[in-house]
């Protein structure tokens, strides 16, 4: 008989059960004549179920907010309809990441700051053992060390009053420097992160500007010496007011 | 919905179980699967409509962590050639290392044998599918593919004679 010699390409074959049926038998006699090969052949075979079991539990989590909500609302709809939402994340692309901050106008800046705390916000808001460095029973600490980390009088908003309690903060990079995270949290576990830097410049604008992104939406504003950016993942209606406590809790 | 709706919703979790396992981190992954949904959306009009939408997505998703990768955006564990050898490794606790994390083992491969394994082992593609999402030739899939395994029962085993990591006892 010409039977042909078995191939590597055959025995993964074999593994992955795309080999013919007719072939599955020559190259089972082979196996049974080649120990080696049928190790390898063995151990194969269980990578391939240690990849399912590691990894099959992901396909039942739930998805985390930032992919349900773009998929609830931009995935299943027209483009068009979220044209806003793509001219800002082309904006946030072309200005706010890759290009320096510096060669752009202030606004640009200011952009890339709001690009920033969503990112910060999304990296951090979804913690549950470490969402902040020093928690709430050290506030007084808290707020001196990242003061004294910024370069400025830092005050923390007390927002009790619309339901968010402070949990913590943390110190992170910002783009010219350290950045202050304050983050809050309501009684359903829904969290906003206020991030805060210094040397925002002179400006006088204190115009509150929105923008959404991935899901979190953001108000950001400069005041003084600092810029802050308020973000969460509810509408845009409530943080609104939120931010607008924030702001003149800031400037009593 | 008018018919032409992308349908991506469906396809989410597998494409977050094959980032989870070729990125090793959870926030990561998502980024990633997030990227590309963007970037499938903004590309939709090029889908053809009746092809298989779900291998179009893993191919946005390669391209995306290629970039990435390329770009060297995240902390993307070395690409080791099976030539070169790899870092002694010192035992902590036991006598002998032995990598049970099947994550650990995996991220110790080179990207693109990685992805080959994965797209084939945990996705279940054919070698056909996978040289597509990955633009490469069938015999380049078979080759990476084999390395991967190989590599893999090495690392698994605790470092046999197939590779060159090391244990020190």
């Amino acid at each position: 008989m010409s039977r042909l010699a078995v191939t590597e390409a055959e025995l993964h074959a074999h593994v992955d059960s795309l080999l013919p049926e007719s072939r599955r038998v020559e190259v089972d006699e082979y196996l049974a004549a080649h120990v080696e090969d049928a190790q390898r052949l063995r151990a194969w075979r269980e990578q391939n179920q240690a990849l399912r079991v590691w990894f099959d539990p992901v396909l039942a989590e739930s998805l985390p907010a930032r992919l349900r909500r773009p998929a609830a609302g931009s995935f299943m709809r027209p483009v068009l309809r979220h044209a806003a939402v793509l001219a800002w994340l082309a904006l946030g692309i072309v200005a706010g990441w890759y290009l320096h901050d510096y060669d752009m106008g202030k606004s640009a800046d200011t952009t890339a700051f709001a690009h920033r705390a969503v990112i910060a916000h999304i990296v951090y808001s979804p913690e549950v053992r470490h969402p902040v460095e020093v928690g709430v029973d050290q506030e007084a600490h808290l707020v001196a060390w990242l003061s004294k980390r910024i370069g400025g009088n830092l005050k923390v908003p007390q927002l009790g009053a619309l339901g968010y309690q402070l949990v913590g903060g943390r110190l992170l990079p910002g783009s010219q420097g350290p950045v202050a995270q304050f983050m809050f949290q309501d009684g359903s576990g829904q969290r906003l992160t206020l991030y805060v830097r210094n040397g925002a410049g002179d400006s006088k604008e204190t115009a509150f500007r929105y923008a959404q992104e991935r899901g979190v939406s953001v108000f950001y504003w400069i005041d003084g010496r600092f810029g802050y950016a308020l973000s969460g993942e509810i509408d845009k209606a409530q943080l609104l007011h939120v931010a607008k406590v924030v702001y003149q809790q800031l400037n009593p | 919905m008018d018919g032409r709706d992308p349908d991506f919703v469906q396809h989410i979790p597998r494409l977050r179980r094959y980032a989870r396992a070729l990125t090793g981190d959870r926030g990561r992954a998502d980024d990633l699967v997030q990227d590309t949904l963007e970037r499938a959306l903004k590309k939709f009009h090029l889908w053809q409509q009746g092809s298989d939408l779900r291998a179009w997505m893993f191919t946005i998703m390669h391209n995306v962590y290629i970039n990435q990768v390329r770009a060297g955006s995240a902390a993307v564990v070395t690409a080791l050639d099976d030539e070169i050898s790899q870092p002694a490794i010192r035992a902590t606790q036991s006598d002998r290392l032995e990598i049970l994390d099947l994550q650990v083992a995996l991220l110790r491969l080179p990207e693109e044998q990685r992805e080959v394994l994965l797209l084939i082992g945990l996705e279940q593609m054919t070698y056909d599918e996978a040289a597509g999402v990955l633009g490469i030739p069938i015999g380049t899939v078979m080759s990476r593919l084999s390395r991967a395994r190989e590599r893999l029962r090495a690392l698994l085993a605790g470092g046999g004679a197939q590779t060159a990591l090391k244990v020190i006892k």
